[in-house]
């Protein structure tokens, strides 16, 4: 039987989720995606700068992909659902990643403004995916708002320093009955396959393999990986113990 | 005579009787790829041909950029 991520109305076969932020070329994105096998892409909302050309990156965006626009630069939650509905209306469809953030040294998000504007914009129509710290309450208030996934951070945006929440975020994954996916701060397959393991749906992945030697060797190293974690899940880990437990039989030899 | 107008968060003096289909031309900007606020609400592609800039008017103009 096939293993599909439910989020939103969508089932899909990857578990991976990668952002398209940090590359030195948008023309990179498309290897990316297909190394990846990545079926929801994360993009984000400025203002053009008139002294700069820049091509668009939705070209390089194959049209089977889910985009999932993020309201990064929002400090509030009215910030944050005024650049959803642009995103919308930029032609991103209805799915938000909402980012609300006024901490610029960790860039650690605010909790109590990510839950009013999941609040607004839900009603509104969009499918919600809130960026937070693994705070239980916080996740409970997000699914009573009717959130469609939380996703707590492994640790700060862009750090690279992996799944340094573990606990917090393994409570989450026992007690929210929301998809669960990993966002910020994992930087080796490893974290994202410890992650999966654990039981996360899904993971979120940008700097890593944008900041790679190899971006493209890395986001496939990194499906690899979740794809591991996940089936290791599946299987379900055997029970830990302090003492040697022999593999081969002890007895029955040279008596 | 020129009239003034806010264009993300910078002054610029345009012609008068400037659509908004005009003056994205004149930044040699493709309509399809924008979004555009005009005065705080987000205005439909369909309406830049017929949006007339006034004096005083307040645009921001985006785009979808890579982010994580």
């Amino acid at each position: 039987m096939d293993d599909l991520f439910e989020l939103g109305e969508k089932k899909m076969k990857s578990r991976l989720i990668i952002g398209t932020g940090k590359y030195s070329s948008d023309a990179l994105i498309p290897n990316i995606i297909s190394e990846s096998g990545s079926q929801v892409i994360t993009v984000a909302l400025r203002r053009i700068d008139f002294d700069s050309k820049t091509d668009n990156i939705l070209d390089h965006i194959p049209e089977h992909v889910q985009l999932l626009p993020n309201t990064s630069g929002a400090r509030n939650a009215s910030e944050a659902i005024r650049i959803a509905k642009l995103a919308q209306a930029a032609g991103c469809g209805n799915w938000i990643k909402i980012e609300v953030i006024s901490d610029n040294k960790y860039l650690l998000p605010d909790g109590f403004e990510t839950i009013e504007a999941t609040k607004a914009l839900v009603k509104d129509g969009f499918i919600v995916l809130p960026y937070i710290s693994p705070d239980l309450m916080v996740a409970k208030r997000l699914e009573d708002a009717g959130a469609a996934a939380v996703m707590p951070l492994g640790a700060p945006i862009g750090s690279n320093r992996g799944l340094r929440t573990r606990e917090l975020v393994r409570i989450l994954i026992d007690e929210i009955d929301l998809p669960i996916i990993v966002d910020a701060g994992l930087g080796k397959p490893s974290h994202a396959c410890e992650a999966m393991e654990m039981g996360a749906d899904a993971c979120l992945v940008n700097t890593a393999i944008a900041g790679a030697d190899n971006p493209g060797t890395m986001a496939r190293a990194f499906a690899k990986a979740v794809q591991a974690g996940r089936e290791a899940f599946l299987a379900g880990p055997g029970a830990t113990s302090e003492f040697a437990s022999a593999s081969s039989p002890l007895t029955g030899f040279l008596e | 005579m020129g009239i003034i107008i806010t264009v993300n968060g910078k002054k610029e003096t345009i012609e008068e009787n400037t659509r908004i289909s005009d003056f994205l031309a004149s930044k040699k900007l493709n309509p399809d790829k924008v979004v555009v606020e005009y005065n705080q609400d987000i205005l439909n592609r369909e309406n830049f041909e017929n949006s007339v800039l006034w004096e005083n008017d307040v645009l921001e103009i985006l785009r979808i950029v890579g982010g994580g």
